[in-house]
């Protein structure tokens, strides 16, 4: 073997090896890294997007026509939209009277939180007074919350004037789905976007009032 | 047939594997009855593998059809009650014997330098564990499994701005629905178990290296023979695998009687509401997850505030993988540590037996205090282990193992 002289300064003097040069190790085995990082970085978003609803269950979000026709005062109803359960509930003219008085006790009274459409931030949290359109998925980890229109029961408190009681973890909402404070929920119900057709047809999941 | 393996052994390492990690590994001679358990909990898992396998041979993991296919296992399906029955039997044996496994950790200083890469394997184990065991309760497709995997799903909504999109991503759906089944199956049957094998495999190979831990927290590597074997060791085979084969008779006769005589275990193992197919529009009056989540579930009611109570219940599992250095006694074995120790770890068992009751029940404002009142006695012992394991006053260790 021939001698041979050390380029790199990296290199290990004195061997009789041909000369290593690290530093273009280094970079060719950081540029080699940085290319097979993007790739798998890039073959990740087809993985990871995989989980995303799929086209099939974002189109049987589409608006669920409902008849309250021979919903009466103090009732509620339950229908399906978007596989969850939406509430309907005909408020009697005394109930939604008495919705003011609760506010002291309420975390977020005035519906601050982006809960609902903008029609529905004011004091009754829907488009009429009477008739309240919620999404029945408590906002703490998604019970559904129990209708509960007695007056003072035993397990509920004196106090009660009616509303929904989460039996998971105990969260109180108001007949307004207003949640009261200290209990675990964080926001009021979600109010989901509804429109009245007529009278006494309503349309879950559209903003659009039907044209008289 | 010596000529056969001779052919086999020059080209795979048979003999030198078996001498290595069986027949030439020396475990403390004084190991006492908490030591089976790390061999029933792999006893469990073969049993899971394979009695999950034969179920997915009927199972289907659709919203429509899993409910049903369940039942036609227990029905129809020839010996598919036993098949069925070993697996959901399995699950919360596998739980108790790794309560019982890390307990007996906590007890000895298993956790310490050395070992502290076991433990941490260890409790990845246990996270991944739970998580398959969360997985495989939806699959029957109850009203427990549909409202317990949207409450824990929920979870991952209270992370501030990317929650909502996340809990979205993990369902596939707006709720719990078909989508969430059939990924759940998946996750179940093949992914999880595949870390679950690689976990076990990195405890195992990490446990051969340093060698095991002993009721006296003795090393027995200090003291050798001759031949370089330690004095108060013994070879793994066949003093051990023979005892730990009596431990798995035993514990088959419980297993046994549990499968036969009390699957449901009075609620415990199997909820009653299970036995209602899932309805996305009715929450059960009452929801509470499997025995084995509930000392977290009961954290995570205890605190008032969405947020910080998942914080809370994740805090209660992470703090346990950081015990090798919030322990900073280097004594190992609760023998020849203080009575402030033995009080202090009596007092985390408890509160988390309380927790574990609390869970269960409904919330009401007395039950509430009490699980505010243990919530903070579970981090308390974290905290006190930290401030007394400093300047403790301990024992004398011995050199050498001599009871």
């Amino acid at each position: 073997m021939s001698e041979q002289t050390v380029a790199s300064p990296g290199a290990v003097s004195g061997t009789t090896e041909p000369s290593v040069d690290l530093r273009r190790r280094r970079f060719l085995t950081g540029a080699a890294t940085v290319v097979g990082g993007a790739g798998v970085a890039a073959a990740m978003v087809p993985f990871l997007s995989y989980w995303q609803p799929s086209a099939k269950t974002r189109a049987a979000g589409a608006p669920v026509e409902v008849d309250i026709g021979k919903l009466a005062e103090g009732q509620m109803m339950t229908v399906e939209w978007r596989g969850m359960p939406i509430y309907i509930l005909r408020r009697t003219a005394g109930s939604v009277a008495e919705l003011a008085a609760l506010d002291g006790g309420l975390r977020d009274p005035g519906s601050e939180v982006d809960q609902q459409p903008k029609y529905a931030q004011n004091a009754y949290r829907s488009r009429t007074p009477e008739v309240f359109v919620a999404v029945g998925i408590c906002t703490h980890l998604g019970c559904a919350p129990t209708f509960r229109p007695d007056v003072a029961p035993a397990d509920l408190g004196a106090d009660w004037k009616g509303g929904f009681f989460c039996p998971c973890h105990g969260s109180r909402f108001d007949l307004a789905g207003r949640v009261f404070k200290n209990v675990p929920a964080p926001t009021n119900l979600l109010v989901p976007p509804y429109a009245f057709m007529t009278e006494t047809r309503l349309m879950i999941g559209s903003d659009a009032e039907a044209q008289a | 047939m010596n000529k056969l393996f001779q052919w086999f052994d020059a080209r795979l390492p048979i003999s030198s594997f078996w001498n290595a990690h069986l027949s030439g590994y020396y475990v403390p001679k004084n190991f006492n009855i908490w030591y089976f358990f790390g061999s029933l909990a792999l006893t469990v898992f073969v049993i899971q593998i394979v009695s999950g396998i034969w179920l997915t041979m009927n199972y289907k993991p659709s919203a429509a059809e899993a409910f049903a296919s369940v039942e036609y296992i227990m029905r129809d399906v020839e010996w598919g009650w036993l098949i069925r029955y070993m697996h959901s039997t399995g699950a919360s044996a596998f739980f108790i014997v790794i309560y019982l496994h890390m307990l007996r950790g906590l007890m000895y200083g298993s956790y310490k330098n050395p070992r502290e890469l076991i433990w941490i394997f260890g409790m990845l184990i246990y996270v991944v564990l739970m998580a398959e065991a969360f997985m495989g309760y939806l699959l029957p497709w109850g009203q427990m499994s549909y409202w317990g995997a949207q409450v824990i799903i929920s979870l991952f909504g209270a992370i501030p701005f990317i929650g909502p999109d996340l809990a979205l991503w993990i369902r596939g759906d707006y709720v719990v629905g078909d989508a969430t089944l059939n990924r759940f199956f998946a996750l179940h049957v093949i992914a999880l178990p595949l870390v679950l094998l690689f976990l076990i495999g990195g405890h195992i190979m990490a446990l051969h290296e340093v060698g095991s831990n002993n009721p006296e927290g003795i090393d027995i590597k200090k003291h050798k023979d001759a031949d370089g074997k330690p004095l108060d060791g013994v070879a793994f085979h066949p003093y051990y695998t023979v005892k730990d084969l009596v431990g798995v008779a035993v514990f088959l006769f419980f297993f046994a009687i549990v499968v036969f005589y009390m699957p449901e275990m009075g609620g415990y193992f199997l909820e009653k509401p299970n036995f209602i197919p899932a309805n996305p529009l009715q929450t059960p009056e009452h929801i509470a997850p499997v025995w084995y989540f509930t000392p977290f579930y009961a954290i995570l009611r205890a605190v008032p505030d969405k947020f910080l109570g998942v914080m809370a219940m994740g805090g209660a599992i992470f703090a346990l993988f950081l015990l090798p250095w919030l322990d900073r006694n280097p004594v190992r074995s609760i023998r020849y540590r203080s009575p402030l120790f033995k009080a202090l770890l009596a007092m985390f068992v408890i509160s988390f037996i309380v927790l574990g009751w609390l869970g269960m029940q409904p919330v009401t404002p007395l039950l509430t205090f009490m699980a505010q009142f243990f919530t903070i006695l579970y981090f308390g012992y974290f905290v006190a282990l930290w401030w007394m394991s400093k300047n403790e006053k301990t024992l004398p260790v011995p050199e050498r193992i001599t009871r």
